[in-house]
């Protein structure tokens, strides 16, 4: 176990920056997600982590030890890879085993054939059995050991490569993306089942994806990247809730949060509404806003679509004046409205999350003040 | 219709074109076998038979094998294919890794250095391998003949182009395992590489089997002859205008070759498709 502190980390490739100083500290035993859209640097700052590609500054520690200079497989990591990374020519079995026997037989133990003949090459590849049994038992993949990777399903090789990983019992786990080649009813279940790894091992995970919903459901913590920096770092619900950043509110949530420009909006709303004087847009929540009389409301427009997913409605709203889309989310037992039919959209002020022109973040206290 | 389905004429016609041209690559091997199976008799024989009239002609091969040592050429020609591709492999893996997967200054350049290599015919550098081979004493030995050849540029080439195939992730999780590079090599490149390597095999193992050129410049001693060597060497003095033998002497140097081709065939093609 141990804790990872990354600071003010910077890496680019010729002239482009893929990393614009990061700076990150992960506890001990923490589940954190590094979300952000692909080509964000986010898989390149976990291989700067593993140690596979160095920094171009900043320093990495691992449990309060700067590990510059430490080879990958000395600063007690592993990783498991979106494509696996599984050695196609070896069973099951011998890829698991693969770590340990790296670690614990010395080379003239491993040499081919003769190495065998060494009792205690017996020995240890008795306790390597062992270990590889039992991470196998507890990722119910037993009876696959002697199967090579051409012959699993996606899920079992993930499997496989979940136990690569843990059968040294390292101090960190790295993730990239693992879930991302599987289907979405295999994605679900392995979400589950490495929620559950992480509880039972305790150890700390750091995970990589583009899915806002992996990020979301799994983590203690999530870290929003995008172009090479870190936008945001919060409990889920706190990122949801209380964004920093107008990309960052795009990020998470489904569907996407509204957004409206304020110039657009500008005539009617204003009524309502006390905006800040920074603020160039507005944007709330599908479930934080009702529909009402047209003409009555904060925004006015007419119904373009109506999406019902069972237990939600969501009605796509076409604003006046080219004001752009918004969606609100309604119940099934919410008054229906035809396509093309005038409504009006109200949004509970308190719900309202401002941005400025460079899409930060206006706070309420902000708004407050202005107000009064 | 794909573009490759022909109406039944032309099916005809193209197998027609295709056999034509596959004989006259056959042609010279038929006309081999045919005469290492005729009497002396019949060789010069006004009309042509391809199969002789009796099988006297089989007399061929017992006076190959009683006359000439081909079996010490065929040994000689299994020590030095063996050594020489053995050597390759051992040069070649390393630096085709290190072109493929490791980042270095001046990688790109080294790269450009091996295509160049590629181009220029090896008969070009049989003048200073000559000298320097005479000047490290090793003229008429195995070690002239294997020597010369044990850098590859073709063989580098082909397995870093196989390399470049195989995904950098599973290069990262061995480093992760704990392997050294060399244990890379050996533990995920190699077992990795079958097909190409297969390839490359063949390549090798076929050019220096018939290689005439070389052998007939770097060596004197008639023991340490390759196959195509020794029967040049042997033609004039001892089987002199004897065709019969010649071809059936022949024909027992390019049976081990196809033996060895057939064996390696599927490797071989799956090496050289492009996935």
């Amino acid at each position: 176990m141990a804790s990872v502190e990354l600071r003010n980390i910077k890496k680019h490739y010729g002239k482009t920056s893929v990393l614009k100083g990061v700076s990150l500290s992960v506890q001990d035993g923490e589940f954190l997600t590094l979300v952000g859209p692909s080509g964000c640097g986010k898989s390149t700052l976990l291989r700067i982590i593993a140690g596979l590609e160095d920094a171009d500054g900043g320093e990495v520690r691992i449990n309060g030890k700067n590990v510059a200079g430490v080879r990958p497989k000395d600063r007690n990591v592993a990783k498991v890879f979106q494509s696996y990374a599984l050695y196609p020519h070896l069973t099951a079995f011998d890829n698991i085993a693969t770590p340990l026997r790296m670690r614990w037989l010395t080379s003239i133990q491993r040499f081919p054939l003769l190495g065998r003949l060494l009792p205690e090459t017996r020995r240890i590849e008795r306790d390597i059995r062992g270990e590889v049994e039992q991470v196998a038992a507890m990722l119910r993949m037993s009876a696959l050991l002697d199967r090579k990777p051409g012959q699993l399903s996606g899920g079992q090789r993930q499997r496989v490569a979940l136990g690569r990983a843990m059968v040294r019992h390292p101090a960190v786990f790295l993730m990239d993306e693992p879930l991302s080649n599987l289907d979405a009813r295999h994605r679900v279940q392995m979400r589950a089942e490495i929620m559950g790894l992480h509880r039972q091992l305790g150890t700390t995970f750091i995970y990589v994806t583009h899915d806002q919903a992996e990020a979301m459901t799994m983590s203690d913590r999530v870290a929003v990247m995008m172009e090479g920096e870190l936008m945001q770092i919060s409990e889920p619900e706190q990122l949801y809730i209380d964004p920093d950043d107008l990309r960052v509110a795009e990020m998470i949530g489904t569907p996407q949060i509204n957004v409206v420009a304020i110039e657009k909006m500008a005539q009617h709303a204003g009524l309502y509404l006390a905006f800040p004087p920074d603020a160039a847009t507005m944007a709330f929540r599908p479930e934080c806003a009702t529909i009402g009389k047209p003409l009555d409301a904060m925004l006015n427009g007419i119904v373009s679509m109506t999406e019902h997913l069972g237990a939600d409605i969501f009605v796509h709203i076409k604003l006046d004046d080219d004001a752009g889309t918004v969606i609100v989310r309604t119940k099934p037992d919410a008054a229906r409205h035809e396509d093309g039919a005038p409504v009006g959209v109200n949004v509970d002020r308190h719900n309202v999350l401002w941005f400025d022109a460079d899409r930060k973040r206006i706070r309420r206290q902000a708004v407050k003040k202005i107000a009064a | 219709m794909t573009p490759l389905s022909l109406g039944r004429t032309g099916k005809i016609v193209r197998h027609a074109v295709l056999i034509t041209t596959a004989l006259f690559a056959l042609i010279p091997f038929i006309w081999m076998l045919s005469l290492s199976i005729k009497p002396e008799s019949e060789i010069f024989q006004r009309s042509f038979h391809l199969l002789p009239s009796n099988l006297s002609g089989l007399n061929n091969y017992a006076a190959v094998f009683a006359s000439a040592p081909i079996v010490r050429f065929l040994f000689n020609g299994v020590v030095v294919c063996g050594a020489i591709f053995m050597l390759q492999l051992l040069v070649s893996i390393p630096c085709a890794y290190a072109l493929a997967k490791l980042r270095f200054r001046g990688r790109d350049t080294l790269f450009a250095a091996v295509l160049v290599v590629l181009l220029i015919p090896s008969q070009v550098l049989s003048i200073p391998h000559f000298i320097m081979l005479h000047h490290a004493s090793l003229l008429d030995t195995y070690g002239a003949l294997i020597l010369p050849w044990v850098f590859s540029a073709f063989g580098v080439f082909l397995l870093r182009q196989f390399f470049l195939t195989i995904p950098d992730e599973l290069i990262h999780a061995a480093q992760l395992d704990g392997m050294s590079e060399a244990g890379i090599i050996w533990r995920i490149m190699i077992p990795m590489s079958g097909p190409v390597i297969a390839a490359f095999g063949i390549f090798s193992v076929v050019s220096h089997w018939n290689d005439l050129f070389w052998p007939l410049i770097a060596l004197r001693s008639m023991e340490l002859s390759t196959p195509a060597l020794g029967i040049l060497l042997f033609r004039d003095e001892e089987l002199g205008r004897q065709f019969g033998s010649l071809m059936a002497a022949t024909t027992i140097i390019v049976v081990p070759l196809i033996a060895f081709f057939l064996m390696a065939q599927r490797r071989f093609i799956d090496g050289l498709t492009i996935r």
